[in-house]
């Protein structure tokens, strides 16, 4: 049985549904980041699959990947410092407990 | 002589208060007399103009001008035309407006001298006697109605001249909003004429109600909305609060203003729409029992004042009283008579306005006079006058020769023309016929108490902040006027000894001058009249003078009636407490501030409510939670997501 580009899409569809559970979901900021890196990684999984499977000469797929994986590092990193900041003022980072703005 | 000579009538003031307004009061100096100067030069003019005016109307068939019309706007096809009229009642009003404005703009350069409104009364007097020309003149009721506020707003800012007087400001006000009401009737009835007829033009309107085109209820409530107009113009009850108050002008002010022309713009009024009012029984009745009321009600009030000036302003009303009647009973007399021609209701307006022509010189003299002995004694209260007979006797002649033509003494003015109300009265008004046979006792009685109080006994000191001590004789400048207009007092009432000014206004028997002259005896209404009035002199004397009767005995005697008329029947407080704080105050206007805090308030406020409960509420759909927006969108994609793929 080869592997075709429905098996790299139901790869991609699991781990970006584990993903937005994920961010919905959990309360900590921390797992709530990795969830979206789980989302955005899913997402370049079918990027390539349908860069290689329908455009095999050309490389758009790769190339959106490539730009993702950079601004999923910007976001992680950036994500993690607001997170590291609020930790030291808050001493949490329960999502639900971080409500000053609100009404 | 050509049109546009009739024009300048108008605008010679016209000029003279742009003049002043715009270039003298700007720029020369207060102490300076340019600006009456000014004034003086253009009445002369107008007076001028105005007797070449009357000669020519007198000359002229039918004794009317005609002047061409100069098309304004034009509404719907409708042509409003500005035009003037110029008949025998236009020539006569012209003349007596020009000739009295002449006499006060001298005058006043004595009395007004140094004062530091000097050329704004100047030019306020100037647009006054433009507009009150004007009034006259016009040819159509929109601008004698126009011309009609403009003396009403001249009246307005002289009254309040001394603004800087609480009680004048309030006397300016009082008499705008009162005779404001009955300017309300005015228009309503310009209206209420122009729905019906589709114009305005006084000649065709009494052409229409002439021909019995204008007739019926129409033209009674267009008729009586006039008469409101006059009644509340010519202070006539119950619209007389505001005249006795306009005192607060300057003398001068009072003496041609409200006394000799703007007061008689609303007999004027009526006599030129004499014509409509004849048509309709019930105006016409109505006119002449308010005149008759007036006379004798205004006079009762003038018995008892202290103040100079106001004893002659009540008499004004009741003198204006006296025209109204005469317009009313010989306008009755012409209604029983049957046929009506326009002729006969022009020469109908003859009686009144020829006591209309007689008051307006004696009654601006009385008022001069009375201006004369406030400069010298510095006081209106005739209390502290007295003795004035000897220091001051041009001004005690002149007053003298105006009283007694008011008291109707024979020859003078004033009898001719009363003597020819009181004959109309009695044949068409008998119960009104005796009320103004009081007023005429009443009437010699009241200008008597003046004199003798004024200028009869002993100096009782004057103003007790008077500066100097000793009264004197007023300038020349002052004294000259009084005389002019005394001597017309005395032979005005000539003109309609033989008739002719009967004849003149409409068509009438004319006699012989001596006949004229001592025939009038020959009747015996003139002697009880003058028996009467004679009675009323002899019992100021009695009383004022000769000191027989105590004054201060005969008041406890009467003390209710004193007092009655001393509070002047309490209208003034009737209309403040029961009409203006009651009825307006916590009646009209608390309904109204109702509907605007519960009504206006409450919708825009409701509004605003509405608004923020309806935030109140949604916002808590807003629940900051970034977790359940994602859900939601979530959820969202998926069923449109799903409906795509089931629906397409």
């Amino acid at each position: 049985m080869s592997i075709a580009l429905e098996h790299y899409l139901i790869l991609a569809t699991v781990l970006f549904s584990i993903g937005l559970y994920g961010a919905l979901a959990k309360r900590s900021a921390i797992v709530i980041l990795m969830s979206i890196e789980l989302m955005l990684n899913a997402v370049n999984i079918a990027m390539i699959a349908f860069s290689r499977y329908i455009v095999p000469l050309m490389l758009t797929g790769q190339v959106f990947a490539i730009f993702i994986i950079v601004v999923a590092a910007a976001e992680a990193a950036v994500g993690l410092a607001i997170t590291m900041a609020i930790y030291r003022r808050r001493e949490t980072i329960d999502t639900t407990e971080i409500n000053l703005m609100k009404w | 002589m050509p049109y546009q000579l009739i024009w300048l009538i108008f605008f010679l003031p016209v000029i003279s208060f742009a003049i002043i307004s715009l270039f003298i009061r700007p720029l020369v100096k207060a102490e300076s007399k340019v600006a009456g100067y000014i004034t003086i030069t253009a009445l002369f003019g107008c007076l001028g103009l105005s007797i070449w005016t009357l000669v020519t109307v007198m000359g002229s068939p039918h004794h009317e001008l005609d002047v061409p019309q100069i098309s304004w706007i034009v509404i719907n096809g409708f042509p409003f035309n500005v035009g003037i009229m110029v008949d025998s009642l236009t020539a006569v009003m012209l003349v007596v407006v020009s000739t009295v404005s002449l006499m006060v703009q001298i005058y006043s350069q004595g009395y007004m001298h140094g004062d530091p409104g000097y050329h704004r009364y100047y030019a306020w007097m100037s647009l006054f006697t433009a507009s009150m020309l004007g009034l006259v003149m016009a040819s159509s009721l929109l601008f004698a109605f126009i011309f009609w506020e403009m003396v009403g707003l001249c009246s307005y800012l002289l009254i309040g001249f001394w603004f800087h007087k609480p009680s004048a400001a309030d006397a300016a006000k009082k008499a705008f909003i009162v005779t404001r009401l009955g300017d309300f009737g005015f228009m309503a009835g310009i209206l209420l004429l122009y729905k019906t007829t589709g114009t305005l033009d006084i000649a065709e309107l009494h052409h229409l109600a002439i021909t019995g085109a204008l007739a019926g209820t129409t033209l009674t409530w267009a008729a009586i909305g006039i008469f409101a107009g006059a009644a509340g113009k010519s202070a006539q009850f119950p619209l007389h609060v505001w005249l006795p108050d306009a005192m607060e002008g300057p003398t001068p002010v009072s003496a041609l203003i409200h006394a000799a022309t703007m007061v008689a713009a609303g007999v004027f009024l009526v006599a030129r729409t004499l014509p409509l009012f004849v048509n309709s029984i019930e105006a016409m009745t109505t006119v002449a029992i308010i005149g008759g009321f007036t006379a004798i009600f205004a006079a009762s009030m003038g018995l008892v004042m202290t103040d100079i000036k106001r004893v002659i302003a009540y008499s004004t009303i009741s003198q204006l009283g006296y025209m109204m009647l005469g317009l009313g009973a010989a306008g009755l007399g012409l209604i029983h008579q049957g046929h009506i021609t326009l002729e006969a209701a022009k020469a109908a307006a003859a009686i009144g306005i020829f006591h209309l022509f007689n008051h307006a010189f004696f009654k601006a003299l009385l008022f001069l006079g009375a201006g004369s002995v406030n400069h010298a004694t510095g006081t209106f209260d005739m209390r502290l006058m007295g003795g004035l007979r000897k220091v001051m006797p041009w001004t005690y002649a002149t007053f003298l020769i105006g009283s007694l033509s008011l008291a109707g003494i024979w020859p003078l003015a004033g009898f001719w023309s009363k003597d020819e109300i009181l004959i109309s009265a009695m044949e068409n008004q008998p119960f009104l016929f005796v009320l103004v046979m009081i007023t005429v006792f009443m009437t010699a009685f009241y200008i008597f108490r003046v004199v003798f109080m004024t200028f009869a006994g002993e100096y009782r000191g004057g103003s007790p902040e008077a500066h100097d001590a000793h009264p004197h004789e007023s300038p020349l400048v002052m004294v000259a006027p009084m005389v002019v207009l005394a001597i017309l007092a005395v032979v005005a009432g000539l003109w309609n000894v033989t008739g002719h000014f009967g004849a003149f206004m409409g068509h009438g028997e004319t006699k012989g001058f001596v006949e004229g002259f001592f025939g009038i005896f020959t009747h015996g209404l003139p002697w009880i009249s003058l028996v009467l009035a004679g009675s009323g002199i002899l019992l100021a004397y009695a009383m004022y003078s000769a000191r027989w009767i105590s004054p201060e005995r005969i008041g406890a005697m009467f003390k209710p009636f004193y007092t009655l008329f001393f509070r002047k029947y309490w209208f003034d407080e009737l209309y403040e407490n029961v009409f203006v704080k009651t009825a307006l105050l916590k009646g009209l206007f608390a309904g109204f501030e109702v509907i605007d805090r519960d009504g206006v308030d409450g919708a825009v406020n409701g509004v605003a409510n509405t608004a923020v409960a309806t935030g109140r509420t949604i916002r808590r759909a807003q629940t900051g939670q970034l977790q359940l927006y994602g859900l939601i969108m979530g959820i969202g994609i998926v069923v449109i997501v799903l409906a795509i793929y089931y629906l397409a």
